[in-house]
């Protein structure tokens, strides 16, 4: 991915066009299309390295009503992408799509696991995180936490909203 | 960037309309054949048959009214689930309140725009509830209402002097620069140096910024037109943002803070005295307004070296101003906006977020000819028969359920008061939505006839936008932002949607 995006940012129009057209890539969303050009333009996640292609670690993430999903991560996708990409249903997750814009995509890492993530939250991630539900020392935001291979086995909490207390009781 | 933007939207648009285009014609929308043609990768559950499918509408196309049905359309298979709003064009605070300077913040449209394409979820732009249909209309034809109209009224300041021209309310000014139909004409002078915006909260720095923003990044956002002609010819340099109690009390949040602060050619001053002291509090603060108070405290006391280098080239400046009260606006011979008469305010209690502010036999005046008052605001009744809490400006409710009205519900601001940011909506959308749907399948609400849904829409299907008629008039926008180098130039006449919206 990262080599695509650096060879053909400035094709970025041509290269939408023909995705739009083909069969298999037109079951990504438009929105996800959109994340990528935009993560494209800030240029956040382009490393010099293409990255090797395929390469995927196993994550576990654990969500507020006990269900336990084990999924394939591509090295070097953020786990807003991992989420979305393999179709994990979570009201409301990723709403600004991955431009720190809000903090629906609020993650809970173990502390030894927050500790190993490279990147450190910067303070533009930390302000978001600020309106996050439940914030703990260890919250993080899926679409700032790229996907190292280090992170095989990973188990991260996906937490509540806080309405979620409200119980539909009549 | 944008124009990728434009060319996805045009090809997400174009094919809805040559493919899925939602005719409101009963029969159409209920024949198979228009179905199969659906998009939309939900399956209607197979245990009910058409003739149980229960039908619920939604007042208001905002994300609390959106979300809302996002939720309904998720939980439940086979229900139908219609949009009501007022004017031609969905989406609300989202299109007309969110800061134009803000881009990402509108990513969530997609997401409606989803919920809109389901083949169960139909919009009716257009139509006023309390006008075009009654409430009782929808009461009687639907299991459940939600009203998501949100916070249409805004809170006033009942001094003297505020009806003087160019003193306007944040919500008009937002609406002026945001392309809301009813605040185009607008009468904004900027032909002064020095502007008092009233209130700490998000909207106060939003107006702030978009005041002393350059016309240059302006320029290139979705603002409307008219407002950005008014900016370019702008004299304001100097904006003081005035609050009535002190800095641990601030409602705007950190993200907006930081953006002031580093904004482009503008200088921050936040004075040390108010400021001092809070350094001993800091550290027993709950984590997001500790760094709120921080981030005031070090901006006062030692702002970052960057800071102080971009400040030495500023022309403009804004002040955040701490413990003033408004007492009169005042003005000159020419009944001109000459400055604001503040009462001096002190704090009572330990500090703390929860302090309150008491006036002082003190006062001062800020000069200034420009007054935004950004103090809040409130929900109007729709209608006379809604149980309404006056006092808070916010419909009468219990957990979302309309007191005393089966069948009744609220979300988002109308029901929770106008605070927070999205996500505090779309969660309290999402419960409500769960809600709904408790009721419903517990068999708490009434099943109407289908025949009264489906007579009332025929009563407004000539005067409705449907979600295909919306995105012709999003082409539209978009095909002329593109002519000026923006990602939309916003319609502001409602005859003129209403036109391109029907134009087929």
């Amino acid at each position: 991915m990262a080599a695509i995006r650096l060879a053909f940012t400035p094709l970025l129009p041509s290269l939408v066009r023909q995705v739009s057209r083909s069969p298999i890539l037109s079951q990504m969303s438009w929105s996800k299309l959109l994340v990528c050009s935009s993560l494209m333009r800030e240029n956040r996640f382009c490393s010099s390295v293409p990255k090797p292609q395929h390469q995927k670690v196993k994550v576990i993430f654990l969500l507020s009503d006990g269900r336990r999903q084990e999924v394939n991560a591509k090295v070097g996708d953020n786990l807003l992408d991992v989420i979305t990409e393999n179709d994990i249903d979570i009201d409301g997750f990723g709403a600004c799509e991955g431009t720190l814009a809000c903090s629906t995509c609020h993650l809970i890492f173990k502390q030894e696991d927050y500790d190993k993530i490279p990147d450190k939250p910067t303070d533009e991630e930390l302000d978001m995180l600020d309106l996050a539900y439940g914030l703990t020392d260890t919250s993080r935001l899926g679409c700032q936490v790229i996907v190292t291979k280090d992170m095989d086995g990973l188990e991260i909490s996906v937490p509540k909203g806080v309405a979620d207390a409200r119980s539909p009781q009549s | 960037m944008n124009s990728v933007r434009r060319i996805a939207r045009c090809f997400t648009g174009t094919p809805e309309i040559l493919t899925w285009r939602k005719v409101v014609t009963l029969q159409q929308w209920f024949s198979p054949s228009c179905r199969c043609r659906s998009s939309d990768s939900q399956k209607s559950s197979s245990s009910s048959s058409p003739g149980q499918q229960c039908c619920v509408a939604v007042v208001g196309s905002g994300p609390a009214g959106f979300y809302t049905a996002q939720q309904l359309l998720k939980g439940d298979h086979n229900l139908i689930v219609d949009i009501y709003e007022k004017l031609p064009v969905p989406f609300g605070l989202v299109r007309f309140g969110v800061a134009p300077d803000h881009p990402e913040v509108k990513n969530v449209i997609h997401t409606f725009t989803n919920t809109a394409k389901n083949e169960r979820c139909n919009f009716f732009g257009n139509v006023e509830v309390g006008r075009d249909v009654s409430l009782k209309d929808l009461r009687d034809a639907y299991s459940a209402v939600i009203l998501c109209y949100g916070a249409s009224a805004n809170r006033t300041l009942g001094i003297p002097g505020e009806d003087l021209p160019n003193v306007i309310s944040a919500r008009s000014f937002v609406g002026w620069y945001n392309g809301v139909p009813q605040d185009k004409e607008l009468q904004v002078n900027l032909d002064c140096e020095s502007a008092v915006v009233l209130g700490h909260g998000n909207v106060a720095l939003d107006v702030a910024r978009i005041l002393l923003t350059p016309v240059s990044i302006l320029e290139k956002t979705d603002i409307s037109e008219h407002a950005l002609k008014a900016l370019h010819r702008s004299q304001v340099s100097k904006v003081h943002v005035v609050g009535r109690r002190g800095p641990l009390q601030v409602a705007f949040t950190i993200k907006e803070l930081r953006e002031m602060i580093k904004l482009p050619g503008t200088q921050t001053v936040i004075r040390r005295e108010d400021v001092e002291g809070l350094d001993k509090v800091i550290d027993d603060l709950p984590r997001p307004r500790r760094r709120l108070t921080e981030l005031l405290y070090k901006t006062a006391v030692a702002p970052s070296s960057t800071d102080t280098r971009l400040w030495e080239q500023a022309t403009k400046e804004w002040r955040l101003v701490f413990l003033r009260s408004p007492v009169q606006i005042l003005h000159d011979n020419n009944g001109s906006v000459s400055g604001v008469e503040f009462a001096v305010n002190k704090l009572q209690g330990k500090p703390s977020q929860f302090q309150k502010a008491v006036t002082t036999d003190l006062r001062e005046t800020i000069k200034c000819g420009l007054v935004l008052s950004s103090i809040g605001y409130r929900s109007v009744p729709l209608d006379s028969s809604l149980p309404f809490d006056s006092k808070n400006g916010i419909i009468d409710n219990e957990n979302s359920r309309v007191r005393n009205e089966q069948g009744l519900y609220c979300a988002g601001w109308v029901g929770k008061g106008p605070v927070g940011v999205i996500l505090g909506t779309m969660t309290d959308a999402f419960e409500t939505g769960k809600l709904v749907l408790h009721d419903l399948h517990s068999g708490h609400l009434k099943i109407p006839e289908r025949m009264k849904r489906d007579q009332l829409i025929n009563q407004i299907k000539d005067k409705a936008v449907t979600f295909t008629d919306w995105q012709r008039i999003d082409c539209a926008e978009m095909a002329a932002g593109e002519k000026l180098g923006k990602p939309r130039e916003k319609i502001t006449d409602i005859q003129t949607l209403l036109n391109v919206a029907r134009r087929s």
